[in-house]
């Protein structure tokens, strides 16, 4: 049947009607569950979602044969209290700084053993990632290991107390950056941009996601695990905690950032972008910056509209940056 | 391995002893709630429930979901004026889904499949006196029917129908529409007694062993008003202008027609001189057009036949060719008043569409019943004052619509099946699937209830229509039938507010994995040894089918 519309479109997690070829692996009664119940992450945690998203789906793209390394961070913490663990595949944690490098030695010794049938995925947040493993993960890149690195950015170090990292965006409370001041918060023109400076490595696949879209996380995913070589996959995983939003917000966050343009979702090859996630119903800045209490003191009393205007500058670069904005969308 | 490795003192445990649900201070719950269709519609179908059937191309089980509460799907899908449209959420974010067109598509092809309806239930041994072959006697019946009991209809007129048959035209209902439908329904051992008058219903009780009655007899007496008229005048009356072109008579009117009134009967009767070869066709109505209780596609399809309307007149006179209109103002209070200012109109015809009334005869001899304001007065049961005879379509106060009747038959049928003591309203939707029932809340889904980002942009298909020149000429049906795939592409325009329709996202958007996936919609249930109470699967859930409830303890 020719029939193309769905009540939910490609958007939701399945749909009865849709092929099932068509629908997530997250629809799947069977997946793999990398990230099993019983984990202690926060309600409505991001980071819990998109590990679990990510790992199924390489699981399916490497019919099982993955072994994932985890950098010290609240995933590492909420998933196994010892003895406790969560994790349904092989897994291995040393150290918060080593794990690009653990990863790529995991890869040279089944590369040495023979067997490179079985993939390597290393997974970290922001503050691993971005600040305290980034030599390690540079290396990676540079030595071009056969490793896919998934960067979980809840934009702070939330596990011991929110304090700022390097991919705390700027205006944002966090322990660190207090709302004081004639410019509270985190202070603008800093921070890194992770997934541009893994694109300057020239790696072969560089993407951003977010929880927000199951089909556009998976697909890239699957893509990554598709290539050979150092790969690096950043997805925005909006944490309740830190960001001060309801649990339930969660996902609905992560929409708004990538609605407003404030977090770009793109994919790279061999270090230039070959295409984007447009923008649909796109949405101020201010809607997304609301329902955080991170952001509260832009908007307590008179508000900081100037300091929003910044915002929604940088906004509208990454829109002219990235060309979010398709002709026909609405 | 034999022995553990240095210094690891314990064995690998799954967190799965670790029961987060403790956490929890709210609990999702999924719950049926009640879609703005199903509220709005007057012959209570359960319509979520029956497209849900129908966008997965499964027309029978759409159909039968649909028939558990209107026998007329095919004439539903032609006459009836939607209000689930105009309460359908979809409108909000693009246009309402074609529920009508859908409807219509289903019940066209369930008369060229031949599906029939559901078996009556075993015998009761009561019987049940309808009077009256329209829709409301006509969906009494096959309600009462299909509960058991013996049911005869007896209609002073030559066939089954009602106002259906003599009110509507051709070009808007077919009659092989709805004669297919109408035979369906008395295949199920509906006695129909025509050319039958039922004067004294008491009497007719008494010989036939009835244990109730339902008097449907409508409103058929032409509305009148005093107009002056000169001898060469030529005044008709719309019911009998309509029946007439019904029945096949093709009454020469002349050029220029004018009808009195602002009723869809009016719109029809417009309509229908255009194509008896009035060239101008011209309604005049004393009041405004967002007063005029004609539906708004009634006078849509008026218009585009080149129906001409003149607001805010009356007749004053009618004699040799001309009418004599009045000016009408508005007063503060929205009621037209004279202006002494006048007009002349030549008018070969003037059609009378000023309303109809309630023929009294048949109450106005029964103990306890009550006419008031022209109406028969009915308790919330809709029995009149004398026990065990009920009322119901145009003769009660109601907004006299072909749906309006259907739905009227349905209550009435649970009512005298309540009052015969046999059984409680549910046995009457026995076969209605559980979702449909809208018992958890009175209120319906509104748009912000829904998370409206998961559903695609998709605009409404559109029905062919006739071309104008043949809409003036003859009485073809105007609005043609959607085709199977444009009927599946309208039904999946659902959004199945307020009811799972299976699109896994529950099971997808649960951080703990806390969701567990059954089979089909309502297959998912919660996992409370691990839901932490997060509430993100109810934020989204598309149709707004999972609610957070407070934990209690």
């Amino acid at each position: 049947m020719s029939v193309k519309f769905y009540q939910v479109g490609s958007r939701a997690v399945g749909n009865r009607l849709l092929d099932i070829t068509e629908r997530t692996e997250q629809s799947n009664p069977d997946r793999r569950n990398a990230l099993n119940s019983g984990h202690r992450a926060c309600q409505g945690c991001g980071e819990a979602l998109a590990a679990r998203y990510v790992l199924d789906t390489a699981v399916r793209a490497t019919n099982g044969r993955l072994v994932t390394v985890n950098a010290t961070g609240c995933l590492e913490v909420f998933s196994t209290p010892y003895p406790e663990s969560s994790w349904q595949l092989p897994w291995l944690h040393s150290l918060f700084a080593n794990a690009p490098a653990v990863a790529s030695g995991v890869a040279a010794a089944f590369h040495a053993q023979g067997r490179d049938d079985i993939r390597v995925l290393a997974q970290g947040g922001d503050g691993g990632t971005v600040d305290i493993g980034f030599a390690c993960l540079s290396g990676m890149f540079e030595r071009n290991d056969d490793v896919l690195y998934v960067c979980y950015d809840n934009e702070a170090y939330m596990n011991t107390g929110v304090q700022r990292s390097g991919a705390t965006p700027p205006a944002a409370r966090t322990a660190t950056t207090e709302a004081v001041g004639p410019s509270p918060g985190n202070p603008f023109g800093q921070g890194k941009d992770a997934p541009r400076i893994a694109m300057a490595h020239d790696i072969a696949y560089v993407a951003t996601a977010t929880i927000a879209d199951l089909h556009d996380l998976e697909a890239k995913v699957t893509q990554a695990m598709s290539i050979r070589g150092a790969r690096y996959l950043h997805v925005l995983v909006p944490c309740p905690l830190g960001w001060g939003s309801a649990p339930a917000q969660t996902v609905q966050l992560a929409r708004l950032a990538q609605r407003s343009g404030l977090f770009p979702v793109y994919e790279a090859t061999d270090g230039t972008v070959t295409s984007v996630l447009p923008i649909r119903g796109r949405v101020p800045v201010e809607e997304y910056l609301r329902p955080q209490k991170r952001y509260a003191h832009l908007f307590a009393g008179a508000g900081r509209p100037d300091i929003v205007a910044r915002l929604q500058q940088i906004a509208d670069r990454n829109v002219a940056r990235y060309g979010l904005i398709e002709e026909a969308s609405r | 391995m034999t022995h553990k490795p240095f210094a690891i003192t314990l064995d690998v445990k799954s967190s799965l002893a670790n029961h987060t649900g403790m956490w929890r201070s709210e609990r999702p719950v999924y719950f049926d709630g009640l879609p703005p269709c199903n509220h709005a519609c007057p012959a209570g179908e359960q319509i979520q429930a029956w497209l849900y059937s129908a966008e997965e191309a499964d027309y029978e089980t759409a159909w039968r979901r649909l028939v558990n509460d209107n026998p007329f799907p095919a004439v539903m899908g032609r006459v009836c004026y939607h209000p689930c449209e105009t309460a359908c959420n979809r409108a909000e974010l693009d246009t309402s889904v074609g529920i009508n067109s859908v409807e219509r598509f289903l019940g066209d092809e369930a008369i060229r499949q031949g599906w029939t309806l559901p078996a009556p239930a075993p015998s009761t041994g009561k019987r049940v006196l309808v009077v009256g072959a329209g829709p409301a006697g006509l969906s009494a019946a096959y309600h009462l029917r299909r509960l058991g009991h013996a049911v005869e209809i007896r209609d002073a007129g030559s066939a089954a129908g009602g106002m259906m048959r003599y009110g509507i035209p051709t070009f808007r209902l077919p009659r092989d529409v709805l004669d297919a439908e109408i035979e369906r329904l008395l295949s199920n051992g509906v006695e129909l007694r025509l050319d039958t008058r039922v004067d004294d219903v008491e009497a007719a009780m008494r010989e036939g062993s009835f244990d109730a009655a339902f008097l449907a007899v409508g409103a058929q007496l032409s509305h009148r008003a005093y107009i002056p008229a000169g001898q060469a005048a030529r005044v008709v009356d719309a019911l009998a202008l309509l029946g007439s072109a019904a029945a096949g008579e093709r009454p020469q009117l002349g050029r220029t027609v004018v009808v009195y009134g602002g009723g869809n009967t009016a719109m029809d009767a417009a309509r229908t001189a255009r194509r008896l070869g009035a060239d101008d066709a011209i309604i005049v109505y004393r009041r405004t057009q967002a007063q005029m209780p004609a539906n708004d596609i009634e006078l849509e399809e008026a218009l585009d036949e080149g129906v001409r309307i003149k607001w805010l007149n009356t007749i004053a006179a009618v004699d040799g060719g001309e009418v004599r209109l009045e000016r009408m103002e508005l007063d503060d209070e929205g009621v037209p008043q004279p202006t002494g200012e006048f007009e002349t109109l030549d008018a070969d015809a003037v059609v009378l569409a000023l309303g109809q009334d309630v023929d009294r005869a048949i109450f106005d001899g029964i103990p306890g019943v009550a006419i008031v304001d022209g109406t028969v007065a009915v308790d919330d049961t809709m029995m009149t004052g004398h026990p065990g005879i009920f009322a119901g379509g145009d003769a009660v106060p109601s907004a006299r619509s072909v749906t309006v009747s259907i739905g009227h038959g349905g209550t009435v049928a649970r009512n005298i099946d309540r009052w015969l003591g046999m059984a409680t309203a549910s046995q009457l939707n026995g076969g209605a699937p559980a979702q449909a029932a809208p018992t958890s809340t009175p209120v319906p889904i509104a748009f912000g209830d829904l998370n409206s980002w998961y559903y695609s942009d998709a605009p409404h298909s559109v029905r062919p229509q006739l071309d104008a020149a043949r809409r003036t000429t003859d009485f073809a049906e105007v609005v043609g039938g959607l085709d199977a795939d444009t009927a599946v592409y309208e039904a999946r325009r659902c959004m199945s507010c307020g009811n799972c329709f299976g699109c896994d996202n529950c099971f997808g958007v649960c951080p703990d994995n806390a969701v567990i996936k059954g089979d089909g919609p309502h297959g998912y249930s919660i996992d409370y040894d691990y839901c932490k109470g997060c509430g993100l699967c109810a934020a989204e859930c598309p149709s707004g089918a999972i609610r957070m409830e407070p934990e209690t303890s």
